[in-house]
């Protein structure tokens, strides 16, 4: 969505707060490639009082250090528009704490590693020394050794497990960072204590490379996790920041925090609007795209609802403010995506549910196996060591990185499909359906009208409709002015409000408008949900239709789901017309009309009833009780009021493609998910056994730990490619489809 | 085996160094923008217009 801008005529001046020679940071529309940095950096290089101006390319982000008095956001704006980007000013710098712990994390990961590489080598030498020649005096000074090198290692890099740990013991629960610790800490001490009595075994090797990578997955998780907060933040920056406020007579400029609702304020062509209200006085066109993914202008007038964060493209508008503006809806997406970043990702889910059974088990088999080498007659030293054993192979190293590896890459392809996730367990849930039900208007079709029956019309009457009608900002005239999307208006075109335009070429009237400005009787409309405006070149005569229409590739999507086996349905709350129109066109057989909320309920509790999962894609705002039955919902964001959203998933933009992708990369995602499990309970089956009966040797322990960790990440780095090479496919095949 | 009292610290070291290494690398936010540091290296803003009239320089 922020990729698709350039050139926009505006930017709004934000207030001056940094003092002088401060860093600023800017979301960047527009950027698409390292060219746009280049430009971005070299421009801003000659503008006085710029020190350094450097941009961030992985996220949209561009930080100058300004020495100058004037103010930064002003001047950098003002550089950025003539360059033909957009540049926003980062209100605050509320991912710093989620960066800093990124990068302790990946100072843990780094001193883990290195400890872990030192120590092995240290290791390999004595257990190839053990086979052979080694005395024990060095084979102690090679154990001393690695303790030195893991004590202080593990004191610095096992802090992010350890102070989980006693967080959660200190509120009495269990995690998974419980038995984490709890191993590596017995680890160390038996090595400790094996190292003062000359043993042969020490497990510093095996306590080091279990914290490095148990580390790994934690730092991926936290990256994942960044990467959608900062796109979050950049759509949030979208906001106005001071607003116009109309007093009686005069206008003051006030911060847009201070707006109430119902009050008036002024918004100037090239402004975003400060805050969700209503238009009382003005008409012309304004960029939803940050709503609905629509870039082009779209016109409205008195009475037409607004939306904060979109912005005026011609029109001077006088807009009654109807709420807050922390309840706006750029607050709300931002709180909206902040909320599905925050939320226990599904794998959190899955880990404390494996740690509250995980955490006994472990524990239990350890303490077995003490017991059953006393019984059996084994000493003390050889019983514990045996049990702490047990507890060091069955720490969770390829558990925690089995869904987590997955999640990641799956997370970030829902992401990058336009997928907003709101409920933790989207993918799970999402991977279980069969059964699909669309409601009809805004998701099957768009939000917007638009002319139906084009086809029926000759190309060349149809371009001039649309240059004829993009002299006018009558919704019904843009509807005909988007039928050729480069339409120039004729030069001279005479509007007559409330009845059509027209203009006069090579000595030829035409006319756009009612069925009586074009002089000629009216056609009955197919249905009552179509508008009809008459179009009139000389005695030529045609009708348009405009109405719903259904999403570019509603058709393709439906089609693909039936043949992956779907069961599809409609239910609507539309007259049953459109609703078997629609259901024709896409081929649906099933379909309802004229459902009540409380009939859609029914049907879906019906469909329950029969041990169908049924995911939902419905609009957010009227569908809201039967997005809350179904199994899993997922909602197109249009203008809809996102407050009210009770989707487990939403989509932006004009395609249905996003449900098909998300259920793709749900169906992907849980199979390698389920593959990694498998793979790691094979490894806790083999190995569990092998260290009841006393056979794990630290170069056994050592093999098996890393061997399992490594398979199952290579495991989920298949499935990012693989979920790649499927996304490129899919929009491929779109571009096909949508040129054909 | 005394060998090892010299060659073992000596290693150790050497990786440390590297730790360090990277531990500044980390600090200095040289892993902030991975994209755009792949397409930095292409520029040619650094050389002096020196540079350009004699390029000759740079294929000895």
């Amino acid at each position: 969505m922020l990729r698709s801008v350039t050139h926009e005529p505006a930017l709004l001046p934000g207030p001056e707060i940094a003092p002088q020679s401060s860093e600023r940071n800017f979301a960047v529309e527009g950027i698409t490639c390292a060219a746009c940095v280049q430009a971005i950096e070299e421009g801003l290089a000659g503008v006085p009082g710029i020190v350094n101006a450097r941009v961030n390319l992985s996220t949209h982000r561009l930080s100058v250090r300004w020495d100058g008095r004037d103010n930064a956001a002003t001047v950098v704006g003002e550089k950025l528009k003539k360059l033909g980007y957009r540049a926003h000013p980062l209100r605050k710098v509320a991912d710093h704490d989620d960066q800093q712990y990124a990068q302790w994390l990946l100072r843990c990961l780094a001193v883990s590693g290195f400890a872990a590489m030192n120590v092995m080598l240290l290791s390999v030498s004595v257990w190839s020394g053990n086979v052979s020649d080694i005395t024990s005096e060095t084979r102690d000074f090679f154990h001393w050794l690695s303790a030195l090198i893991v004590l202080p290692a593990v004191a610095y890099a096992g802090q992010p497990f350890f102070r989980s740990a006693l967080g959660a013991l200190a509120a009495k629960r269990v995690n998974m960072d419980v038995p984490i610790s709890l191993g590596i800490v017995l680890a160390i001490g038996l090595s400790l204590y094996e190292t003062a009595t000359h043993g042969i075994h020490a497990y510093f090797d095996s306590a080091i490379m279990l914290l490095f990578f148990l580390l790994t997955g934690r730092y991926l998780e936290q990256i994942t996790r960044q990467r959608m907060r900062n796109a979050a933040h950049n759509i949030s920056s979208l906001r106005a920041t001071m607003a116009t406020r109309i007093e009686g007579k005069h206008l003051s400029p006030v911060e847009v925090e201070t707006l109430r609702p119902g009050d008036l304020v002024l918004v100037r062509p090239g402004e975003r609007f400060p805050a969700d209200g209503v238009i009382v006085e003005g008409e012309g066109s304004i960029d939803e795209s940050i709503a609905t993914g629509e870039t082009a202008g779209i016109a409205v007038r008195e009475g037409r609802s607004v939306l904060a964060g979109t912005m005026s493209l011609d029109g001077s508008f006088r807009v009654r403010v109807r709420s807050l503006a922390r309840n706006s809806f750029v607050e709300n997406l931002e709180r909206l995506i902040d909320t599905a970043v925050n939320a226990r990702l599904p794998y959190m889910q899955l880990a404390i549910r494996a740690a509250r059974s995980y955490a006994p088990v472990v524990h239990t088999a350890a303490l077995l196996t003490l017991a059953g080498w006393l019984l059996a007659g084994a000493g003390w030293h050889s019983a514990i060591v045996t049990a702490i054993a047990v507890l060091i192979i069955t720490c969770p190293c390829a558990l925690a990185l089995a869904v987590p590896t997955v999640q990641v890459v799956a997370m970030g392809e829902m992401f990058r499909q336009k997928i907003i996730v709101n409920s933790a367990d989207l993918a799970e849930r999402l991977a279980d359906v069969d059964t699909i039900v669309f409601d009809k208007t805004g998701t099957l079709t768009l939000p917007q009208s638009a002319v139906c029956n084009a086809d029926e019309v000759a190309p060349g009457l149809r371009k001039l409709a649309a240059r004829l009608g993009a002299g006018s900002r009558h919704p019904l005239a843009s509807a005909i002015s988007a039928l050729d999307s480069g339409a120039e208006p004729f030069p001279k075109i005479v509007e007559e409000p409330g009845r059509g335009v027209r203009t006069t070429r090579n000595g030829v009237e035409l006319r756009l408008g009612s069925a009586a400005f074009c002089g000629t009787d009216a056609e009955q409309a197919p249905n009552e949900n179509v508008s009809s405006i008459v179009f009139r070149a000389g005695d030529q005569i045609v009708t348009f239709h405009v109405g719903q229409r259904l999403r570019p590739d509603a058709k393709r999507v439906t089609e693909a789901l039936r043949n992956r086996g779907y069961n599809l349905m409609i239910l609507s709350g539309d007259r049953s017309g459109p609703v078997e129109a629609a259901a024709d066109e896409l081929g649906i057989s099933d379909w309802h009309a004229q459902c009540e909320p409380a009939g859609k309920i029914a049907a879906l509790e019906r469909l329950r009833k029969q041990g169908r999962r049924v995911l939902m894609v419905g609009d957010g705002l009227n569908d809201a009780p039967a997005l809350a039955a179904a199994h899993v919902s997922i909602s197109p964001i249009g203008a809809a009021d996102l407050t009210q959203a009770q989707a487990d998933g939403m989509f932006l933009g004009e395609q249905l493609a996003p449900v098909a992708d998300a259920i793709e990369i749900a169906l992907q995602a849980k199979a390698v998910m389920r593959q990694n499990l498998g793979l790691a309970i094979i490894y806790n089956v083999i190995a569990i056994p092998l260290a009841v009966f006393g056979h794990v040797t630290p170069l056994v322990a050592a093999a098996a730990m890393s061997g399992s960790s490594i398979l199952v990440s290579l495991n989920a780095l298949r499935a990012k490619w693989w979920l790649h090479e499927t996304a490129a496919t899919k929009a491929n095949a779109t571009k096909e489809a949508l040129a054909t | 085996m005394n060998v090892l009292v010299i060659l073992v610290p000596a290693a150790l070291s050497l990786g440390l160094l590297g730790l360090m290494a990277f531990l500044w690398s980390v600090k200095s936010g040289q892993y902030e923008d991975l994209d755009g540091a792949a397409y930095r290296v292409l520029r040619d803003d650094d050389l002096q217009a020196a540079d350009c009239q004699n390029p000759d320089k740079y294929s000895k």
